[in-house]
């Protein structure tokens, strides 16, 4: 005797329904491997690449409250504009973004990247300055580093001084597709 | 992605472990025991309303102590609720999860089912569950003495009904 699949189905979504979650989340495949997917009724609050769900879901309780839950629906339409991104069919994403747990720093420095247009690329130093603080590249760097909502917030759009793709907490060979696919050099499906 | 630091992350303290890992952790027994407690019918109901009251207090929990015996708690009281409005179906043949030592009192739990529902809750739970008498008087809302007679009586009127 074991609990059916369609009772498990009907509670999670009833829990997101009835509003009772801190955030839903939910596994999904993509061209760029494996996602998780988390949002909070504010918005889209985590993207993650780390396929240790475990350690995600700590993460997530720490920042917005203990009631973690996978639920697909409240994700659904964030996965569908993923979906139509990773298809080259759209530039923009139109789904408010939860960022409240993070530090003001980091947040203007996510707001302004969020700027920097579909298929063009800025610099640790050009967001800097764009922020009002030009001597604050390094910091600026650390501030993406710990994005956690990495595409949609695209942090693959910044690159170093000289052009050169360094660092992305996601791995450069996802960074360089990114790009790509955003210069029309790469389908990714 | 690396995370927010500690520092950067929300102030407050939260003992318990995320939901789901608490729900995913639990989710079987409670359904196996609610199935016991009501039949296979009306424990789909008692088993979504269990989770949603699990997590409408799930965020003033403090701690991660004795979630097993929470969970089992909620479940008790939705269970007694329902057996108040519903008269219980037949219930199906349950199976033991737990092979101990009382194999004398395994076999009654299987017939647990004509039992008063309190005096069936405490069988279930202390024979099927393995739960501490401490952990029933808690989900009975009674002290432990009176869970351990709920108990001890259940057996005593299942040995008497098997004798017969």
């Amino acid at each position: 005797m074991t609990l059916p699949a369609s009772l498990d189905e009907r509670f999670r979504a009833r829990a997101a329904a009835d509003g009772l979650l801190d955030v839903a989340y939910d596994l999904t495949d993509s061209p760029v491997g494996p996602l998780l997917l988390a949002a909070t009724e504010r918005g889209v609050c985590r993207i993650s690449f780390d396929p240790d769900a475990e350690r995600e879901l700590e993460a997530l309780a720490r920042w917005f409250g203990a009631r973690v839950l996978r639920s697909p629906k409240p994700v659904d339409s964030l996965r569908r504009e993923l979906d139509g991104y990773f298809e080259g069919a759209r530039q923009d994403f139109d789904l408010p973004v939860d960022l409240t747990p993070l530090p003001a720093f980091q947040r203007l420095v996510l707001e302004e990247l969020a700027r920097v247009p579909y298929g063009e690329t800025s610099t640790y130093g050009g967001l800097a300055a764009r922020v009002g603080n030009p001597r604050a590249a390094r910091a600026v760097g650390g501030a993406l580093n710990r994005n956690p909502i990495p595409i949609v917030l695209p942090c693959h759009r910044v690159v170093g001084a000289g052009g050169s793709l360094v660092g992305y907490a996601g791995g450069l060979d996802r960074k360089r597709a990114l790009l790509e696919l955003e210069r029309g050099e790469l389908r990714l499906v | 992605m690396a995370p927010p630091t500690e520092t950067t992350a929300r102030a407050e303290a939260v003992g318990a472990p995320p939901f789901e890992r608490f729900y995913a952790t639990h989710r079987e027994e409670v359904y196996r025991y609610l199935v016991r407690m009501l039949g296979r019918q009306l424990a789909e109901d008692a088993f979504q309303e269990t989770f949603l009251r699990a997590l409408r207090a799930y965020r003033d929990l403090r701690h991660a102590r004795h979630l097993r015996a929470w969970a089992f708690t909620i479940a008790t009281r939705v269970a007694l609720d329902e057996r108040r409005r519903a008269r219980p179906e037949p219930l199906e043949a349950p199976e033991i999860p737990v092979a101990d030592s009382r194999p004398a009192y395994a076999e009654l739990e299987h017939l647990a089912g004509d039992l008063p529902r309190t005096e069936r809750a405490a069988v279930v739970l202390r024979y099927g569950y393995d739960l501490d008498y401490a952990d029933i008087a808690q989900a009975l809302g009674s002290s432990e003495e009176a869970a351990r007679q709920a108990a001890s009586s259940g057996v005593r009127r299942l040995r008497a009904k098997g004798a017969a």
